[in-house]
């Protein structure tokens, strides 16, 4: 029923509860961090560099601050894996804590590289059993005759006679740091190193070596997280519910436009243009954000489309009003419009600040209403009144006849 | 106007409905989803569904404490259960011969009571704002009656909008199994923004008609002018709410099962709604009126 062009620029984005897939929430446990922001962005790489290792097509890595504003008590992590249905594999993988290792480059690293230039980072390198447990800080140093950044690494004492251990022997040799099986650094071991002190020097910009910095340290240091809520939607319910969702809307559509033509005459005519054009615009502007469509998203959608003509409905009956006083259609028209301005624009910012608050109140089912539901009043308030106004203005005739009178009055009345 | 004219009785009617909400509330449960409460929730598709008492003792055997079975659609049953960890999701569905998993969604308590407090404090937060905007909205009509009382009598109306559909849905979950969930809570804040819609359509053309008046200096009784306002709005009210109504029930009869309650809460909301600003929103006006008389 609902078909998009392939690689469409501007494609809908769509809730997982219509396209299937798994959402996982996690809550972060930052009590022992003091730089809460740092080790969360460090945290949604790393989830998002395993993410896809799990091949998904486009997973959706994010987080939440705590705080008045997001109304959480604590930091959380959501992950989007459309497509996935199998939860406990996405769990598995996911929650697993962030690994740090430091290898060696085999001796063939480069032979097999030049063979299998696919060959995963993994096999190129030999695990020395140095990992982040042993490390107990990285910071950022500025070498003091260059001024160039560099990484300043100190293990613990087991870690550090590991670390001159595995110095001493392989004196040349590339030392690669893999974070989660990923490469992030491959200095050379430059000499034997005693002291658990050690400097990782290269051509890094400051911006760089902060972020090894911060990747090293959380990788020794790990944000515990734990699972909060899991979601999971198949393709074919998610499917269905998309499809009845379209439906809702169009018969929806339908019965209220001929509602309006019936009651509403020449007027409810143009107002269903007014609404064939907030749905457009709607539509346009859902792609544009993009406004991500959920079950509760499409609903919100439905419900604005019966709102939208509100604004339509207060004017025409203005308008009727006003012929009824003896007014000509102009004239009429225009009172219509003018006075049930203030009314319309009260009776919509109460609906504007309901749409703010449930965004706030938000999980994705209940943010995905509150946008479209929020989006749809500000758009219908400019289609149901500009758009309707130029279009009645137009067709407004110079002359009053009692046919022409009938045609814009609305109702059973005379 | 016999709307303001035979208000008493549209109190009593409006004071009946929230007592039997009210009461609803005392004498049955809350049905409360796993949004609030945390629990596990999974829909299961057969090819062929066996029966609902079968399927119920084996999961009993299973002994995870207290569960729901409720058929959904043809083939599936939607199973409610405390929040279960991985191997026993894996029981489960063993226990029921492997069915395809259509859905399954697992929420910790502690998130749970979050959302719980956050719910709470959102349809508060709501009502506040609503009150606050009409108070500011109708600040330069203060005679006769000062503009908070205009949203006194708004915020008493959105009480009634919420308390009613609640007891109602109370009442439902009581006999078909319908849940409280999160969705119920963006309903009811939904029908608090479009309720004021009405409302504010009434006390909108009440200010023109105190403006009228005191331009011509036409001496008019205040329930007069309220009573004037009620009937000239009258049909736009009513049609208002219909176009609503009719997208609504599209929603309800052809829409997602997913949004199926949603939408009748909805619809529930919106009749309450427009019924509220017209009989108890606007009269209460004049009450206010009389009291502040004597």
């Amino acid at each position: 029923m609902l078909q998009e062009r392939p690689g469409a620029r501007f494609p809908f984005s769509f809730g997982l509860d219509l396209v299937g897939g798994t959402e996982l929430v996690y809550r972060a446990d930052t009590s022992n961090v003091e730089d809460i922001g740092g080790a969360m962005d460090t945290l949604k790489e790393v989830i998002e560099r395993r993410v896809n290792i799990f091949g998904v097509s486009e997973p959706l890595v994010q987080t939440e601050s705590a705080g008045l504003v997001s109304g959480n008590k604590d930091e959380r992590l959501i992950v989007g894996l459309p497509g996935i249905t199998d939860i406990d594999q996405a769990i598995e993988l996911i929650g697993q804590t962030p690994v740090l290792e430091f290898r060696l480059a085999s001796p063939d690293a480069q032979e097999v590289l030049k063979a299998n230039p696919d060959t995963p980072v993994d096999s190129l390198f030999i695990a020395t059993g140095l990992s982040g447990r042993y490390l107990s800080k990285a910071r950022l140093e500025f070498d003091p005759n260059t001024g160039v950044a560099q990484v300043g690494l100190e293990f613990n004492k087991e870690g550090g006679e590991l670390f001159a251990k595995i110095t001493r022997e392989h004196k040349g040799e590339v030392l690669a740091i893999l974070l989660d099986g990923a490469l992030i650094s491959a200095p050379v071991i430059q000499d034997e190193i005693r002291d658990s002190q050690a400097q990782i020097t290269g051509s890094f910009t400051p911006a760089e070596a902060r972020d090894l910095v911060r990747n090293l340290n959380y990788g020794a240091l790990p944000l515990p997280i734990s699972l909060s809520t899991s979601q999971t939607v198949g393709a074919t319910l998610g499917e269905a519910a998309l499809n009845s969702g379209v439906e809702a809307g169009v018969i929806g559509f339908i019965a209220l436009s001929l509602f309006l033509i019936f009651w509403y005459r020449l007027p409810g005519l143009v107002s269903v243009i007014a609404l064939i054009s907030y749905i457009i615009l709607s539509l346009v502007i859902f792609k544009l954000i993009p406004v991500t469509l959920t079950a509760a998203g499409l609903a919100g959608f439905i419900l604005s489309i019966g709102m939208a003509v509100d604004a339509n409905v207060l004017i025409f009956e203005r308008t009727k009003e006003e012929l009824k006083k003896g007014k000509s259609i102009h004239d009429a028209l225009h009172e219509g419009f003018s006075r049930a301005w203030l009314s319309i624009r009260d009776s919509n910012i109460s609906s504007i600040i309901t749409a703010v608050v449930l965004f706030w109140l938000g999980t994705s089912a209940v943010k995905g209403f509150a946008l479209t539901l929020g989006v749809g009043v500000v758009i219908s308030m400019f289609t149901a009144i500009t758009v309707s106004r130029t279009f009645l203005f137009a067709i407004v005739p110079v002359t009053d006849t009692r046919a022409k009178r009938f045609l814009f009055s609305n109702g059973f009345h005379k | 106007m016999f709307v303001v004219h035979y208000r008493k009785i549209f109190f009593l009617v409006s004071g009946i409905l929230l007592l039997v909400s009210i009461a609803a509330m005392f004498v049955y449960d809350f049905r409360t989803s796993i949004d609030f409460k945390g629990g596990t929730l999974t829909e299961v598709k057969f090819s062929e569904r066996p029966a609902q008492t079968e399927t119920e003792l084996k999961i009993e055997a299973l002994n995870m404490g207290g569960f729901s079975v409720r058929p959904s659609g043809d083939f599936n049953y939607t199973i409610r259960t405390k929040e279960l960890s991985l191997d026993e999701r894996q029981e489960l569905i063993q226990t029921l011969g492997n069915p395809v998993v259509e859905r399954q969604n697992t929420i910790g308590p502690i998130a749970g009571a979050e959302l719980k407090s956050k719910a709470v404090k959102a349809v508060g937060v709501v009502m506040l704002m609503i009150v606050l905007f009409i108070t500011f909205a109708f600040r330069k009509v203060s005679r006769p009656v000062s503009s908070w009382k205009y949203g006194l009598a708004t915020i008493i109306a959105l009480a009634h909008d919420v308390v009613i559909p609640t007891g109602i849905f109370v009442i439902l979950g009581h006999y078909i199994g319908i849940e409280i969930d999160l969705l119920f809570v963006t309903g009811l804040l939904a029908i608090l923004g479009y309720s004021v819609h009405d409302t504010i359509v009434v006390f909108d053309r009440v200010r023109e008609n105190l403006h009228v008046n005191a331009e011509g200096n036409m001496k008019e009784e205040f329930e007069t002018t309220v009573g004037k306002s009620v009937a000239q709005t009258f049909g736009r009210s009513i049609n208002t709410s219909l176009t609503i109504f009719i997208t609504l029930l599209a929603l309800f009869l052809v829409g997602s099962p997913a949004t199926k309650d949603f939408a009748l809460l909805l619809i529930i909301g919106v009749i309450i709604g427009t019924y509220s600003s017209i009989f108890v929103a606007s009269p209460l006006l004049v009450t206010f009126y009389k009291w502040q008389k004597k």
